[in-house]
């Protein structure tokens, strides 16, 4: 039975990756990876497999999994796939090498904005840039005479027109699941209102102009939105797009490639994007800017690091990406940005741009605590000024128990 | 039997209840009275990180753990004694709230959120796991043979399902564009968003778990119910007494013991109500206890945990289960001492 479902699932993969991409080395040392499971990371790592002897693991949660897994000596992975959320702790306990010498020996094909450094030395290699901007169904806001938002006044102003028209259930959709998602959604709305999380003294501060604005604003956007919002992640907000339920929605443009596939969309070719809108005039886009990339374990050998960084390498060509384009918006040679890219570029070049997502120890508090605190504003049950003082207790209480404090 | 024979019997389980409850048990407790923090120093760091072009070099001052000699983090450990428990409890904002008048405050803070939902949850679905038990196995004592087997089958089937799974399939009847909200809508021509109404959810995650564990419920009752004394039933009858009074004096004393003992394992498995918040994202209208020490331990991006008030969540859970068990259990207890 076992045996079945691996050789099914294997012949589903193979089926699946349509193109299959040629190593061009036959790989002899026994390697493993850890990575999310995402579109690109399956391309990733499939291109890596066609070296052989490698075993990839493709786990939506291998956030928790990740910094006990590289803590342990030798390291249960070789090779890991990060965000620049998720590599802080594993940055900070040191599991991770630093890959220079491996990058002046196999990495021709990297371009210099792929290398991660911390203070001068290359961490990791990125391959793509991911951030949540606006997508919206470009038939709707051509027959109802709308221009794509610019900014959030914009967003309310289109949400109302489209709701007048009443061509669709919600005319929003955003990722406000309590928990990380909502804590998200707040922080892009954040940064736009141009907040500060937290003081050199590691005091927070969303209690603040900012983080009143933040939260009146996404109460308003609210209103269009499906009641059901604080279940709705990313999956979702995707579904209900493709099933035509929405018409806009600030969302990752890791999504987009999901709009045009005709086996699961019915609004193929319909909808548009553009730059995250700004929250205020003269800010910057109302997101932040996240990358995916691969890290080396500290706890192997050097013989091992230079199979798996030569491996790596391997998953990150020209090919790959030819044969993958639309998976993301990749920062390998050789992509091409289609049309649902133009509006993940669009925000990374506004100028100002957004920020990449600030990765602390303390920010990992703070999300924490907003994912916590938030639904209780959302649900009615707390002001919004209670709502932020309550993620300041919360967040004060864990960063003294962290020793942040 | 002899003491040694006896020993040698009991001795294997008695050594891996204290290596497996006992052992974790008191390093749950130690661990709710101390800290473990990092040393930490805060330092400038430069990343460099990709543009869609270029890249984009920022200098942050970082607080980062320090490492010691063989790559570890440097820890301290420190006794606090209550600390924990009290930043668990948030008695200060529990007595602001009461001085302010404004009690509904008290069910902002987590813990006594949680322990509103929990109460509630376990005490709710209580009455209705032993009636529904009780029903389904009288109505299935007297079904003809030919039929019971197949009955006993499809009753057994919620309990069979793995409890996230079932959770989840109730869920998608009821979420979003669920079938039996678009017949619902259907009937009554309006809009119905069930995920967003509290006390909507709170009625699904009920009714989820009762329609898990009532076959539980029944199995036990139905094996009680075989051991019923017939001549008993039989005089009952002569003297003439109907259905319903059969069941009040004659079956339901029987099952007594059997009630006692599913209202023991129910109250403490209900008190424990995890999968009813993962199943039906529950978080930003209803958690439970159980989830909130989950929810403590899981690690955020930065790789931070609180494991301190993870423990003293626990133990807090802990102590409520045993307050909720006293009174059953002495009942037992005096039985077992009459009997």
């Amino acid at each position: 039975m076992f045996i079945k479902k691996i050789a099914l699932a294997g012949a589903v993969s193979l089926f699946a990756s349509g193109a299959a991409v040629a190593c061009s080395y036959e790989n002899t040392v026994p390697l493993k990876s850890l990575t999310a499971g995402f579109e690109a990371w399956k391309a990733v790592t499939d291109a890596m497999a066609a070296c052989g002897n490698f075993e990839p693991e493709l786990d939506q949660e291998f956030r928790t999994k990740q910094p006990a897994a590289f803590a342990a000596n030798p390291s249960l992975y070789h090779i890991g796939g990060v965000s620049n959320g998720t590599v802080t702790p594993l940055l900070n306990e040191g599991t991770i090498r630093p890959l220079d010498d491996l990058v002046a020996k196999y990495g021709q094909n990297l371009s210099p904005n792929q290398l991660i450094r911390v203070d001068g030395q290359i961490m990791a290699i990125a391959m793509m840039v991911n951030t949540q901007h606006m997508m919206y169904r470009s038939d709707i806001f051509a027959d109802l005479g709308l221009e794509a938002p610019a900014t959030y006044d914009d967003v309310l102003a289109a949400a109302e027109a489209i709701k007048d028209a009443g061509v669709v259930d919600y005319p929003l959709g955003a990722t406000m699941k309590s928990g990380w998602n909502l804590a998200q959604d707040f922080n892009n709305m954040f940064l736009g209102f141009g907040g500060t999380f937290y003081g050199d003294d590691s005091m927070p501060m969303v209690n603040s102009e900012a983080g009143i604005n933040t939260l009146e604003m996404m109460q308003k956007l609210a209103v269009y939105m499906d009641p059901e919002f604080l279940v709705s992640d990313s999956t979702y907000v995707q579904q209900q797009f493709q099933q035509g339920k929405i018409a806009m929605a600030n969302l990752w443009a890791s999504r987009g490639g999901a709009m045009n596939d005709a086996a699961e969309s019915s609004v193929v070719g319909k909808v548009g994007s553009s730059a995250a809108p700004l929250a205020m005039a003269g800010g910057a886009p109302a997101t932040t800017l996240w990358w995916d990339g691969l890290v080396i374990a500290a706890n192997i050998s050097d013989e091992e690091a230079d199979a798996a960084f030569r491996l790596a390498m391997e998953g990150l060509t020209t090919d790959m990406v030819q044969a993958n384009n639309d998976a993301a918006i990749w920062l390998v040679n050789g992509y091409q940005p289609s049309d649902m890219a133009a509006g993940a570029i669009a925000t990374a070049t506004a100028a100002p741009a957004p920020a990449p997502y600030p990765s602390t120890s303390q920010m990992g508090l703070m999300h924490t605590a907003l994912g916590n605190v938030l639904p209780a504003f959302f649900t009615g049950e707390m002001s919004a000024e209670d709502a932020l003082a309550a993620v300041e207790d919360a967040y004060k209480t864990a960063a003294e128990e962290a020793g942040l404090l | 039997m002899k003491p040694k024979v006896f020993a040698m019997f009991v001795g294997p389980s008695v050594f891996l209840m204290l290596l497996f409850i006992a052992a974790p048990l008191i390093s749950v407790l130690v661990n709710s009275f101390q800290v473990t923090q990092p040393i930490v120093e805060v330092v400038e760091v430069e990343t460099c990180t990709p543009g869609f072009l270029t890249q984009t070099c920022v200098t942050e001052v970082k607080t980062v753990p320090i490492l010691d000699d063989f790559g570890k983090i440097q820890t301290t450990t420190k006794w606090v004694g209550l600390q924990s428990y009290a930043n668990v409890l948030e008695l200060d904002r529990v007595g602001e709230a009461i001085s302010s008048g404004a009690w509904g405050n008290i069910l902002q803070i987590d813990f006594w959120k949680a322990l509103r939902f929990t109460l509630t949850f376990t005490l709710i679905t209580l009455p209705f796991v032993l009636g529904l038990g009780l029903a389904i196995a009288v109505v299935v004592n007297n079904a003809t043979k030919a039929v019971k087997g197949p009955v006993i089958f499809v009753s057994l089937l919620p309990f069979i399902i793995t409890p996230v799974i079932g959770a989840l399939s109730i869920r998608w009847l009821f979420y979003g564009d669920g079938i039996v909200t678009v017949w619902l809508e259907a009937l009554f021509m309006t809009d119905i968003s069930v995920a967003a109404n509290g006390w909507a959810v709170e009625f699904l995650m009920m009714f989820y778990r009762v329609w898990h564990v009532a076959p539980f419920a029944f199995v036990i009752f139905y094996a009680g119910l075989q051991t019923v004394n017939q001549d008993t039933l039989e005089s009952a009858i002569i003297d003439g007494a109907s259905r319903w009074d059969r069941l009040r004096y004659v079956i339901v004393p029987h099952l007594m013991p059997l009630i006692i003992f599913i209202t023991l394992i129910h109250l403490m498995d209900a008190y424990r109500a995890f999968e009813e918040v993962v199943g039906f994202s529950s978080q930003s209208q209803r958690i439970t206890l159980q989830w909130l020490t989950y929810d403590l331990l899981q690690p955020d991006d930065a790789g931070n945990r609180a494991i301190s008030r993870a423990s003293a969540s626990a133990m807090l859970t802990m102590i409520g289960i045993v307050l909720i068990l006293i009174l059953p259990l002495r009942r037992t207890w005096r039985d077992h001492k009459g009997g």
